[in-house]
């Protein structure tokens, strides 16, 4: 080693690069710019890109037509009211369902199997639940059978090809999805909370009503948004288990064949663009009336 | 604990305990009807298929051309799961570390492509892939699958990095080893089991992943999900049983990964991503 290293250069201040980290700017927040720049290019830059093309019509004309097309023509804008008419009840059942057995699960030792279970839908996807259900649900299908055997039913129940068809495969894929996401809302809350409420003689329902809901609702408000969005944008259950023609024509089907059919991605752009508008603003307007309710701690000690 | 032993609660709690019995019930008898119906020569209107056979897998392997899918399917995901974990595991490791201006607007970035779904952003991303040209291939399909998996990887990533200790990271510098060095016999190590569960999760996905690959792949670019998505649209053209042949491969596929998967990490990971992150 060199026992005579040269000596430091006087300094007038802090250098540019030691008051950029101070400002936590240095090699390793460098790190991050790949990731960044790939998120820019590929998610920021496309919905840019999608949203001005909106305006630059096919045909030419107006920077307004295609959406003008599109709520001038039933065929169109009714896709909205069909998905609406999908999302909005299942998600409410899913909701529904899921906040009492998330609250009996809670209890159980043993959890994972059910998760475990509850998973698989999730992870084999909604091509091969559509598949699935097409014979199971069919009018030879186990189902139908079973009901017919108990003679609960006469003659088999339609339940493919139709609403019915598709809401059964956003229950089967929506549900676990719902209620994992409220169990894990459900157990972040402190059970000396509810210990406290029943010491002071509160019943079941007492402390749902006054301590669990209120403390909750934030929790529900972004599952059911969530909930809510994946059921909006149900593609391939609506083409295979719907009437793509008909009830079940859905706006992400108008999408794709505006896309691929017509070769008018201007279109698609548009309608793509409407979709998003109308997931955030029903998003918005669950998370606005979040304001409502408490807001606060609720996982106490516990963590 | 409380416990209700009232009639009433006990009613709620049988009824409650129904409707999950009548959810997994029906989505077991949902699984063994496909798995039924691919081994069996002919079923119609009767409980059971007359006879069973073995012949649809050898079939719906050739009509559907399966190898071919499924060497591009394992290709995509290698390298989805390659790129994302180096893009996610670099920036997760930013994020955990420093705090800077800007920070809580590059998280809703990497956020956003979680909440929004993929058919929604991914009109657009097929536009645009289109317009370069990149849609239809191999790289097309690769990089619309990586639009959710890379934010995935850091949102996973995030907290199980917060959790180490930087005196440790200290103490390596200080002994003189230089960021190479730190990465290799420090980080990568105390960060193997974070990265080995989020691989596998981004892994899962994207074998389900259905909207992203559709609208962007070719016909030498496709996945098994998005093959199975034609073959059953286009159902009437082939037997039934040599479609749902295929399904049973797809299952078995997507789930022998999930088992593996889930020794790693806990299923309510799957949906609920960073929230749930385990103690180590």
């Amino acid at each position: 080693m060199d026992a005579l290293a040269p000596t430091a250069p006087v300094e007038h201040g802090p250098s540019l690069r030691q008051r950029l980290a101070a400002r936590g700017f240095d090699a390793v927040t460098l790190l991050v710019i790949p990731a960044a720049i790939f998120s820019l290019l590929l998610f920021v830059y496309p919905f840019a890109f999608g949203f001005i093309l909106s305006f630059e019509p096919k045909a030419g004309g107006d920077w307004l037509a295609n959406y003008k097309r599109f709520f001038s023509d039933p065929f169109l804008y009714d896709t909205i009211g069909n998905t609406l008419r999908l999302a909005i009840p299942v998600t409410l059942l899913n909701l529904v369902l899921a906040v009492p057995i998330a609250f009996r699960v809670r209890l159980m030792r043993r959890q994972r199997l059910l998760t475990t279970i509850l998973v698989l839908p999730i992870t084999l996807g909604t091509v091969l639940v559509a598949e699935g259900l097409l014979n199971y649900l069919g009018p030879q299908g186990w189902f139908n059978r079973t009901l017919m055997t108990f003679g609960l039913i006469s003659q088999p129940l339609k339940l493919v090809h139709n609403y019915w068809g598709v809401f059964a495969s956003l229950v089967i894929t929506g549900f676990p999805f719902t209620f994992l996401l409220t169990l894990s809302y459900v157990t972040g809350i402190d059970p000396a909370l509810e210990q406290a409420a029943a010491t002071l003689g509160a019943s079941a329902w007492q402390r749902f009503r006054h301590v669990y809901l209120p403390l909750l609702m934030p929790g529900f408000a972004i599952t059911f948004c969530l909930s809510f969005v994946q059921a909006f944008s149900v593609f391939p259950s609506a083409v295979l288990l719907g009437e793509p023609a008909g009830i079940t024509r859905v706006i992400s089907i108008a999408a794709a064949t505006a896309a691929f059919e017509e070769y008018d991605y201007s279109m698609a752009s548009s309608i793509a663009m409407i979709m998003g508008f109308v997931q955030l603003a029903i998003v918005v307007a669950v998370l606005a009336s979040r304001g409502l309710f408490y807001r606060g701690p609720a996982s106490g000690a516990k963590g | 604990m409380i416990r209700d032993t009232t009639l009433g609660s006990k009613l709620w709690a049988a009824a409650i305990w129904f409707l999950v019995g009548f959810f997994v019930i029906n989505l077991f008898a949902m699984i063994a009807t496909v798995v039924t119906s691919s081994f069996a020569t002919r079923w119609l209107g009767t409980w059971l298929p007359v006879g069973f056979t073995t012949r649809w897998y050898s079939s719906a392997w050739s009509e559907f051309q399966l190898w071919d899918v499924l060497i591009v399917t394992f290709q995509v995901i290698a390298a989805v799961v390659f790129v994302s974990g180096a893009l996610g595991v670099t920036a997760a490791y930013a994020l955990a570390r420093r705090d800077f201006a800007g920070k809580r607007l590059l998280v809703l970035l990497f956020l956003l492509p979680l909440m929004i779904p993929p058919i929604t952003f991914g009109i657009p991303l097929a536009t645009v892939l289109y317009q370069t040209g990149l849609a239809g291939t191999f790289w097309g399909v690769v990089a619309a699958n990586l639009v959710p998996t890379v934010p995935f990887v850091i949102l996973v990533m995030i907290p199980f990095i917060e959790q180490i200790d930087p005196k440790i990271e200290a103490a390596a510098r200080v002994f003189g080893a230089n960021t190479f060095k730190l990465f290799v016999h420090v980080l990568l190590p105390l960060l193997l089991p974070g990265i080995l569960a989020a691989l596998l999760l981004v892994l899962v996905r994207t074998i389900a992943m259905f909207e992203l690959t559709f609208l962007v792949a070719g016909p030498t670019s496709q996945t098994l999900v998005v093959a199975l998505y034609y073959a059953v649209f286009a159902a009437g053209v082939r037997a039934v049983q040599s479609i749902d042949a295929m399904a049973v491969i797809y299952m078995v596929t997507t789930l022998v990964w999930l088992i593996i998967a889930l020794r790693f990490v806990n299923p309510t990971q799957i949906v609920t991503r960073a929230k749930q992150q385990p103690a180590h």
